[in-house]
């Protein structure tokens, strides 16, 4: 009798310890997208691997990712207009929707009650209830004396339960503000200026920034004071120089900004723009390898990595922040779409689409820990986004 | 006459790279729907003509100073028999 209840002690104990074993924060997770696979891979940055893979997310061409508050979920927003909830810890897709034709990205709102989507068809903003992805509001981008539908694009989340974003076609941005009701109000700021591509807040949710594209400049918005309307910056940062052919457009996502300076990628230009925090004005431009899509900061402020348009686009730079010049050129692989520092900088992970693989470097050395074959990577998010103001 | 590999790279700058404006499954994003049914009652030398040079006013590139006229003519062949990806 005590030898059988030994035994059982015995395996009650191996289940309660392999329980404990699988149990995990998803604090070092993330999600890299394969783009032509309709498929992501999860991954962990503490040992720099890949634990899964998750299927059938559709059209993931121009893909990007919001987390929940919890960490624990990923929403996946496909450019079909699929919006996935994926649980990072199950790696199963926990719900799904097709919720537009043709969408562009997505932001998650400060309560983490509300996941938007920015839509090019139908143009506008869609709002779901983060936990059920029921609709909560639908915010048609309609503008001018025919009522036309705009591609809505630079959608974020600002503080105040709000969301802020940009209309391609009007010219115009729009903020919404979930505050009071699911009902939102709505304000618009019209003749921001020509074709705005994309949009970014700062990090302390003050200044939305979007930036254009028919036109030199960005049109700046003070969220602590909105009576002064939308501002134009950087007017005329592409004064005597011609505008070359844009192969691909930049991305404002995230933001690059030391303590006295802020860098944007010009638009048609091989020049990263550096403008003083204090008065947005321009301080310097600096010549790089091509033309930038994505200029990021390491989260300490002391680096500053781009990446390149198409042709040029096997190629990573890096700028001291204090000096102000490169420090560092690196050639990742064919197709660098995309980079994403871990939550401490240490390391940056960056995908190169064509060359089918992920590489993660030290971001001191600027040695390669490792390489991580995926299929046609692209876009590259880590969980600790869940905690940062317009990510 | 392009070789296989050009073919091949070709289809891939088509799905990826024109995708990134035109949707992977070139359904239209920031540019428009590039599908057969949308193209056939547009004429080829119009589709021809905005690879070559570009769309003023539009994000749409010039493509002439990459691509030559046969691959922009292959690139063409494939947009209106609809492209496998």
């Amino acid at each position: 009798m005590k030898m059988i209840s030994n035994a059982l002690y015995a395996v009650v104990l191996l289940v309660i310890l392999a329980g404990c074993n699988s149990l995990r924060g998803t604090g070092d997770m993330g999600v890299v997208i394969e783009r032509a696979t309709g498929s992501v891979q999860i991954i962990e940055t503490t040992q720099q691997t890949k634990l899964s893979q998750v299927d059938g997310l559709g059209d993931l061409s121009h893909a990007s990712i919001v987390f929940s508050r919890d960490e624990r979920f990923a929403y996946v927003f496909g450019r079909d207009g699929g919006l996935t909830k994926i649980d990072l810890l199950t790696a199963k897709i926990d719900k799904r929707i097709i919720q537009s034709g043709n969408s562009i990205g997505g932001a998650i709102s400060q309560d983490g009650r509300l996941v938007a989507v920015s839509n090019y068809t139908p143009g506008g903003v869609k709002v779901f209830d983060a936990d059920t992805l029921k609709l909560v509001a639908d915010i048609p981008a309609t503008y001018g004396k025919q009522k036309q539908q705009s591609k809505v694009v630079g959608l974020v989340d600002a503080p105040g339960q709000k969301f802020v974003f940009s209309l391609y076609d009007a010219g115009e941005i729009w903020i919404a503000d979930f505050s009071q009701a699911d009902e939102p109000e709505i304000t618009r700021f019209r003749d921001i200026g020509k074709q705005p591509y994309d949009g970014l807040i700062t990090p302390d949710g003050r200044f939305y920034i979007a930036g254009l594209f028919g036109e030199d400049g960005l049109a700046l918005l003070d969220l602590w004071h909105l009576e002064k309307g939308v501002k134009g910056i950087l007017r005329d940062y592409g004064r005597g120089s011609k505008k070359m052919p844009v192969y691909k457009m930049p991305h404002l996502e995230g933001w690059a900004m030391t303590e006295d300076y802020a860098f944007l990628p010009a638009v048609g230009r091989n020049e990263v723009l550096i403008v003083d925090r204090r008065n947005w004005k321009q301080v310097a431009t600096l010549p790089v390898h091509g033309q930038p899509v994505f200029v990021m900061a390491r989260p300490d402020g002391r680096q500053v990595w781009v990446n390149f348009a198409y042709p040029r686009n096997d190629t990573v730079q890096v700028i001291d922040t204090e000096q102000l010049q490169i420090v560092k050129t690196l050639k990742p692989g064919k197709a660098v779409l995309h980079m994403e520092f871990t939550p401490r900088g240490e390391h940056v992970w960056i995908s190169a689409r064509d060359a089918g693989k992920v590489t993660v470097y030290d971001t001191g050395s600027f040695k390669v820990i490792t390489t991580l074959p995926m299929k046609k990577p692209s876009g590259i998010f880590f969980t600790s986004r869940a905690h940062r103001i317009g990510l | 006459m392009l070789s296989e590999q050009r073919r091949a790279e070709l289809h891939n700058l088509l799905l990826q790279d024109c995708g990134s404006c035109h949707g992977m499954t070139l359904k239209g994003g920031l540019g428009p729907a590039l599908t057969p049914d949308v193209l056939k009652d547009k004429p080829r030398e119009f589709i021809e003509f905005t690879i070559m040079e570009g769309r003023s006013g539009t994000p749409m590139p010039p493509w002439k100073d990459i691509l030559t006229r046969d691959e922009i003519l292959w690139l063409v062949d494939t947009l209106y028999t609809g492209v496998r990806p």
